[in-house]
């Protein structure tokens, strides 16, 4: 079966669960919401799902990827992309470079992809620019193409319009899923705001 | 590859010599030693050391000027912090110091020499316009029996040393906020250091602090070009009888390298003891909410203290250099009277082959120290877990134990297996020094780094070496280089190690210019010293220059 698949998800940290019994099936292009108080799992849950969990934390459970059990994969077999809040653009790249961090190895064309990518981000012509001098919303949009650049198979979102103010959210959140529903991602959201729930339309779980 | 080996390699090459160092100076000091016949174990050759003349008063001068060299630069560190924190000069501390800090110390001791001297600098300023004095005076200044300019000259090094980890250690408490809020309380800024933030930040510098008491109750290159040679401190008296054609005298050197190691001991006990009266006695004091409105007054004064520090540090510098370009320079004209280059084309020829093995040694012991530190700092990042407090007692291990102690027994292991005078083993003595430091300057700012970065990158695709080599080292170039070059000064500083290390075959700036240093023409050891004060600086002009320039289109990372 395709998409991302949950299977009892159990994550605990010593004797405090964080995670009791998570399962949740994700089609392509389907887009879910994870709500929780902080310090409720939710991140640890999408750090579980990509490979980079803490090591203090006990995981059981699995995830399936396009059928493919990935939990014992590490993140960078996982084809599993995500957006934190922060955009995390490498700072000692151009933000060309940065989407070619992204592009795999094997790509050739790799100059025309990431104009195309920039252009997708109405940013035609940035390639050569220091991130730095980006606004934050063109940053988290150069962080989206970099994620997508990468050709993953399901993407997950750490409340990635956490920072950005009323206006900038809608339209960053539109552009977001815009995308994930182009590519047909399955898509796992975290967040605390109803509204980016409500604008993802999909099922929302509470921790 | 797993990196799971390397803490451990690295701890084996670096504790492991310290170890066999000590066992090899302790077991012929209780009298075990074939080749010399010593098979006995006893306390026969500590009778001996203790029968040889003037003992009593060399470790009486080790122990007086170590604690006085400890106690006036953690005075003038703490002082200054109090009085200058939230000042534009605490903030600009870090920066004016760091070359001071990579200054050699034997360079340092050099001007100082000439700075104090009878026919010195200062003396030559006020003569004979104020003094008469047309021929240098006859007083003691270098070397006095008591110690005093061994002090002075410790202090000069360690003053802004223990400053600049206090001014790190700031960061580590929420120092500016406690400010605010002992000031908003009425208290003057002196007491609310004092009172809020030296309680805190003194256990982040004690390790800092136990090692400069360590370093001052042991120092060979300072105490001979400084301190008095008649009875001269025990570490001084221990490398002369190691070094006596005469082997009569090797083991109650080793006896006097294992005393040493006792003093050391002993002094950081006592120190302990210290620290725990003190802070009794100012327990009430901390609350009893006096507001200490008097005690700015002495902030000036704290302030001028450490300024005047650097400033001599500066001048000691300068007086080399003049030296190295005087052709003539007579007492006493307070300026040389005829300039030249002479001196540098006329030591260039000997200068070569210690200026080689200088930096060949220091390059390749940066090089090894960074490599490894990396790879344990790798292994951490990847295993997402911090070394702990004993990791960290461990590092400091060389640098609490006195030199002395183990190097004397780490030659004699050296010459055994016949590797002593080796360019190799000369690298690995400055190893156990240098890989201390390149640990601690890029610890903090590599476990900084935002772990996400990395984890993004792995999500993006990227294999661990490639996280490695793209995303962490270029994101640290800052700091890997400025490790790079603390590391690199470290080596050029070190004398006993190169040394001891050197057997006599390999000789560096620093033995050069501390053996030139009795000789007694100026000129040649202002070439010395000077050249051996400038290579540092040049390191870390680079350390700043490279990421500058690499960055300049950067603003994230300026």
């Amino acid at each position: 079966m395709s998409g991302l698949v949950f299977e009892h998800v159990r994550l605990a940290a010593g004797a405090r669960v964080l995670v009791a019994d998570f399962s949740l099936a994700l089609a392509p292009g389907e887009i879910a919401t994870v709500m929780g108080a902080s310090g409720s799992g939710k991140s640890s849950l999408l750090a579980y799902a990509c490979g980079t969990l803490a090591p203090g934390l006990a995981a059981s459970g699995s995830v399936r990827l396009d059928g493919i059990e990935i939990s014992g994969l590490p993140p960078e077999r996982r084809r599993i992309g995500i957006l934190f809040q922060d955009d995390l653009l490498f700072p000692h790249l151009s933000v060309g470079a940065n989407l070619g961090f992204g592009l795999r190895a094997d790509v050739k064309d790799r100059r025309a992809r990431i104009d195309q990518a920039l252009e997708a981000a109405g940013l035609a012509g940035f390639a050569a620019r220091d991130p730095a001098t980006l606004s934050g919303g063109q940053r988290q949009r150069v962080a989206l193409m970099r994620a997508l650049l990468a050709e993953p198979a399901a993407i997950l979102l750490d409340e990635p319009f956490g920072k950005l103010d009323a206006d900038l959210r809608a339209q960053m959140r539109d552009f977001v899923f815009a995308h994930v529903r182009e590519r047909k991602l399955p898509c796992l959201m975290v967040t605390h705001d109803s509204q980016d729930a409500a604008a993802a339309g999909g099922v929302v779980r509470t921790l | 590859m797993a990196l799971g080996f390397v803490p451990y390699l690295t701890l084996a090459l670096f504790l492991g010599p310290v170890a066999a160092g000590l066992v090899f100076t302790l077991l012929p000091s209780f009298g075990y030693l074939p080749a010399l016949g010593e098979t006995q174990i006893g306390l026969r050759i500590f009778a001996r050391l203790f029968d040889q003349p003037g003992l009593a008063s060399s470790v009486a001068l080790t122990l007086g000027t170590g604690f006085a060299a400890s106690l006036v630069s953690l005075g003038l560190a703490l002082g200054f912090c109090a009085a200058a924190h939230g000042r534009p000069i605490f903030r600009s501390a870090e920066r004016l110091l760091a070359p001071l800090l990579a200054t050699p110390h034997a360079a340092i001791a050099l001007g100082f020499a000439f700075l104090i001297a009878p026919s010195g600098w200062l003396v030559r300023l006020v003569s004979p316009e104020f003094t008469g004095w047309t021929r240098p005076p006859d007083f003691a200044s270098v070397g006095d029996a008591a110690g005093v300019a061994l002090v002075l000259g410790l202090v000069l090094k360690e003053a802004p040393y223990l400053l600049l980890m206090a001014v790190a250690a700031h960061g580590q408490i929420a120092a500016t906020a406690t400010m605010a809020t002992a000031r908003t309380l009425g208290y003057s800024p002196f007491a609310a250091w004092l009172k809020a933030i030296l309680p805190q930040l003194y256990p982040q510098i004690r390790l800092p602090i136990y090692a400069v008491l360590a370093f001052s109750l042991s120092a060979v290159d300072v105490a001979l070009i400084l301190g008095p040679s008649n009875p001269p401190p025990l570490a001084v008296l221990a490398v002369r009888w190691a070094n006596d054609p005469l082997l009569d005298l090797f083991l109650p050197a080793m006896a006097a390298a294992s005393l040493q190691l006792l003093l050391v001991a002993v002094a950081i006990g006592i120190w302990r003891l210290g620290e725990a009266s003190v802070a009794r006695v100012a327990r009430p004091w901390l609350a009893d909410g006096t507001r200490g409105r008097a005690l700015e007054r002495v902030a000036p004064v704290a302030r001028a203290a450490l300024l005047a520090v650097a400033a001599i540090n500066a001048v000691c510098i300068a007086a080399m250099a003049l030296w190295s370009v005087a052709a003539a320079w007579r007492f006493p004209h307070a300026l040389p009277e005829r300039w030249s280059f002479d001196n540098w084309m006329r030591a260039a020829s000997r200068l070569a082959e210690p200026a080689l093995t200088t930096l060949s040694v220091a390059a390749a012991v940066t090089l090894a120290a960074l490599v490894l530190v990396c790879l344990c700092l790798e292994n951490e990042s990847r295993r997402q877990r911090a070394a702990g407090p004993s990791a960290l007692w461990a590092l400091y291990l060389p640098l609490l134990v006195p030199q002395i102690s183990f190097l004397l027994g780490a030659q004699s292991l050296l010459v055994r297996l016949g590797w002593d005078g080796t360019w190799g083993a000369l690298v690995w003595f400055h190893l156990l020094f240098v890989l201390p430091y390149v640990f601690l300057v890029l610890a903090d700012p590599w476990r900084a780094l935002d772990p996400r970065y990395a984890k993004l990158a792995a999500c993006l695709g990227a294999a661990p070496w490639r996280v490695f080599f793209a995303v962490r080292l270029p994101l640290l170039l800052r700091p890997l280089l400025v490790a790079a070059a603390v590391g690199f000064a470290v080596s050029i500083g070190l004398y006993l190690p190169t040394v001891l290390g050197g057997g006599g075959r390999l000789t560096s700036l620093a033995t050069e210019a501390v053996s030139l240093a009795s000789g007694g023409d100026r000129r040649i050891v202002g070439v010395y010293a000077f050249l051996q004060a400038l290579l540092p600086l040049l390191a870390f002009g680079l350390a700043l220059a490279i990421p500058a320039f690499a960055f300049r289109n950067r603003r994230g990372l300026r």
